[in-house]
């Protein structure tokens, strides 16, 4: 077996493990870039006084960027963290190379699949691709080789702790970090066989060979994959923030067990929560739409809000143990502000709570989802989960895997350090001004919203146009934090001075 | 440590503020959980489920068709406006890339709206008043809506259905 031990935090690191890691955050990496760049020209669109793309071009691209940047760089990075919390944190090995690598290499083709196809114009059919709207046959099928690529990416987590137990490599249970990433893995298992079930008849439907796909069964299940796999991201997400904890501040979860209780609230209920995309819609019963926006989603809240105590609270015992005991706030004052790896992490704990956690709560409840759904005000509310959440926090693991597991120091550190803030600053203000658009009726996924060629003329209220330049500039922002991310990336990986 | 094994006994009780903290956010949880079922009885506003299913487009067209025969009242940009019954049942139809027809509605009197697509899935959006519901082919979704102010009100489409998505704006009036 090809070991190292990292000179920074002691782990015992499997060579086969380091290049998959190394592997997947690249490929990560560079679809964030390419659903970033679709972001600039979606966003430029949505600002009424530039309006850059025209409408075919603004359906394909928005198309694009909703799955390169929500599916591809999140799930390439997270099946980077399946690797790193089961092989990397359990001083192990990685226990089937080869499927690891086929994994990798079916995620790769899907994605290709799937751009070339809506790059080609043959399949605008946004994100949900809800039926019977019906895009070329190789998008689904990219669909379906990348789900599989991804199911067995889990299922190299699930075998990777097996063996480590066998290996004696944890004693009782497993680190927490790694426990957040089995409730992901069991997640994902879940969601992708939702997938699966959907997204397979659907494929033999684009072909002509089964005639009929229900409208709303679809919806329904559909929803159970794309709602659910942000739950997948929610749990690598919170278990990215107890790591980066950990590494930078050497902080300890308060009390595992209600971490730990946490997780398990996650994997039982957040699933069934997804239901809250068809309040508005036929079909489902009143006491359906109870049942689930009233209960099921509330426990799954109910776990964010014990991560949303114990990590914070975590980060303060360690500070104080370092020290900054005066007052009430000292430790905060004095935490490493100046580490993009720390700021990235607290900039998204802020941002997914009070941005795209509140505001899902707001807009998943049974009445107040009439006046939301499908407005501007529901893009707002997601960006503040995934992108000022999910990929805020995945940027700042960037930030730990470069010299851990790349081995190189960070290039342009001073820009590496302003990164997150700038980021986050324009995250929050392109999702503030969204919500805030979609509270006056804006509709998303809308090439123009002045209707100038429709048959009938409205006007929003005026107000819009505030909000809809304050989302645009949010988003220059947001693009300018991402490009220097990249940058500072792929620059260090590439050029970084080899640490020894 | 999130990174590292923790130790043999790891189940310890919890400490005075996280009992304080996660009583705090299950009574905020059991709030919301109790009070939704309640609003459906006291509330003036809960998302229909009322539902039909559309086994013939043609025979929902008809209906259409004929409520459009029986209420006309006039015309608009070659769309006809209809003005139904006060408590009957009012038929709009979805299609690319249109709504079917205009409404003409009585302000305090209640319709029960029969929405449904006749291709791909559409949004119904009434605008400037914002209140949203989804148009699904296949499937005919009842509204029971009662306007409470008079005015112009437009339907705009706010799911994605083709290229011409956002040229797919109705009109409603409320007298």
């Amino acid at each position: 077996m090809d070991y190292r031990i990292c000179s920074f935090t002691g782990l015992k690191i499997h060579k086969t493990a380091e290049d998959l890691i190394k592997w997947n955050v690249v490929t990560a990496i560079l679809f964030l870039a390419l659903g970033g760049f679709m972001a600039l020209l979606v966003a430029l669109t949505r600002w009424p006084s530039v309006h850059y793309l025209g409408p075919a071009n603004y359906y394909r691209f928005l198309t694009l960027h909703g799955f390169d940047a929500l599916l591809l760089w999140i799930l390439f990075f997270e099946v980077a963290l399946v690797h790193f919390t089961s092989a990397v944190l359990l001083n192990t090995r990685v226990v089937a190379p080869f499927s690891a690598w086929i994994a990798y290499a079916l995620m790769l083709v899907g994605a290709v699949f799937v751009n070339i196809v809506t790059f080609a114009g043959k399949a605008d059919v946004l994100f949900t691709s809800y039926v019977p709207l019906k895009a070329n046959g190789v998008y689904y099928l990219g669909v379906i080789i990348f789900a599989v690529g991804a199911l067995t990416a889990f299922g190299n987590f699930f075998a990777n702790i097996i063996q480590a137990r066998r290996d004696k490599a944890y004693k009782h249970t497993l680190p927490l970090g790694t426990y957040g990433l089995a409730a992901a893995s069991i997640i994902g298992v879940v969601t992708l066989a939702h997938g699966a079930v959907i997204m397979i008849p659907v494929f033999f439907w684009s072909i002509d060979l089964i005639k009929y796909i229900d409208p709303a069964t679809y919806r329904l299940i559909f929803w159970g994959l794309g709602h659910s796999s942000q739950q997948i991201n929610v749990c690598a997400m919170v278990a990215m923030w107890y790591m980066a904890a950990a590494f930078v501040l050497g902080a300890k979860p308060v009390n595992e067990k209600l971490s730990r209780t946490a997780f398990v609230l996650y994997i039982l209920f957040i699933n069934v929560a997804s239901e809250h995309h068809l309040l508005v819609d036929p079909v489902l019963s009143n006491w359906h739409k109870i049942v689930n926006t009233g209960y099921m989603m509330h426990l799954a809240v109910l776990a964010s809000m014990i991560h949303a105590f114990a990590i914070p609270a975590s980060m303060e015992v360690a500070l104080r143990n370092k020290g900054y005991t005066k007052g009430l706030f000292d430790w905060l004052k004095n935490a490493p502000w100046g580490n993009p790896a720390f700021s990235a992490t607290f900039l998204s704990i802020i941002g997914f709570g009070f941005l795209g956690g509140i505001t899902g709560v707001i807009f998943g409840t049974e009445q107040f989802n009439i006046i939301r759904h499908n407005t501007f005000a529901i893009t707002g509310h997601f960006h503040g989960t995934v992108v000022s959440g999910t990929t805020t926090a995945f940027m700042g693991g960037t930030y730990l895997l470069i010299p851990y597991i790349f081995r190189r120091e960070l290039v342009l550190p001073k820009l590496a350090t302003i990164q997150p803030y700038l980021y986050a600053i324009g995250v929050a203000m392109f999702a503030i001004s969204m919500m805030a658009a979609g509270s006056y009726g804006v509709p998303r996924r809308h090439w123009d919203i002045t209707f100038s060629n429709a048959i009938f003329s409205f006007s929003f209220d005026p107000s819009i146009d505030i909000f809809l330049s304050m989302m645009g500039v949010g988003a220059l922002l947001a693009v300018l934090g991402g490009v220097i991310f990249i940058i500072v990336s792929l620059g260090s990986i590439v050029f970084g001075k080899k640490t020894s | 440590m999130a990174i590292k094994e923790p130790e043999r006994i790891w189940w310890k009780p919890y400490t005075r503020d996280e009992r304080l903290w996660v009583a705090m956010a299950l009574l905020w949880m059991m709030a919301s959980f109790v009070f939704m079922p309640v609003y459906h009885f006291i509330g003036a506003q809960n998302p229909p489920s009322e539902t039909y299913r559309v086994r013939d487009k043609e025979k929902f067209r008809a209906l259409v068709d004929g409520m459009v025969n029986k209420y006309k009242v006039g015309e608009e940009k070659g769309i006809p406006i209809v003005k139904p019954e006060p408590g009957s049942d009012v038929f709009v139809q979805a299609s690319m890339w249109q709504w079917y027809p205009i409404l003409q509605l009585e302000k305090a009197k209640t319709y029960r709206i029969h929405l449904a697509s006749m291709d791909v899935t559409h949004g119904f959006s009434i605008q400037p008043i914002n209140m949203n519901f989804m148009a699904l082919p296949d499937y005919d979704y009842v509204v029971t809506l009662t306007p409470t102010t008079s005015g112009d009100y437009y339907i705009v489409c706010n799911e994605f259905c083709g290229l011409g998505h956002h040229l797919m704006v109705g009109k409603m009036i409320i007298k």
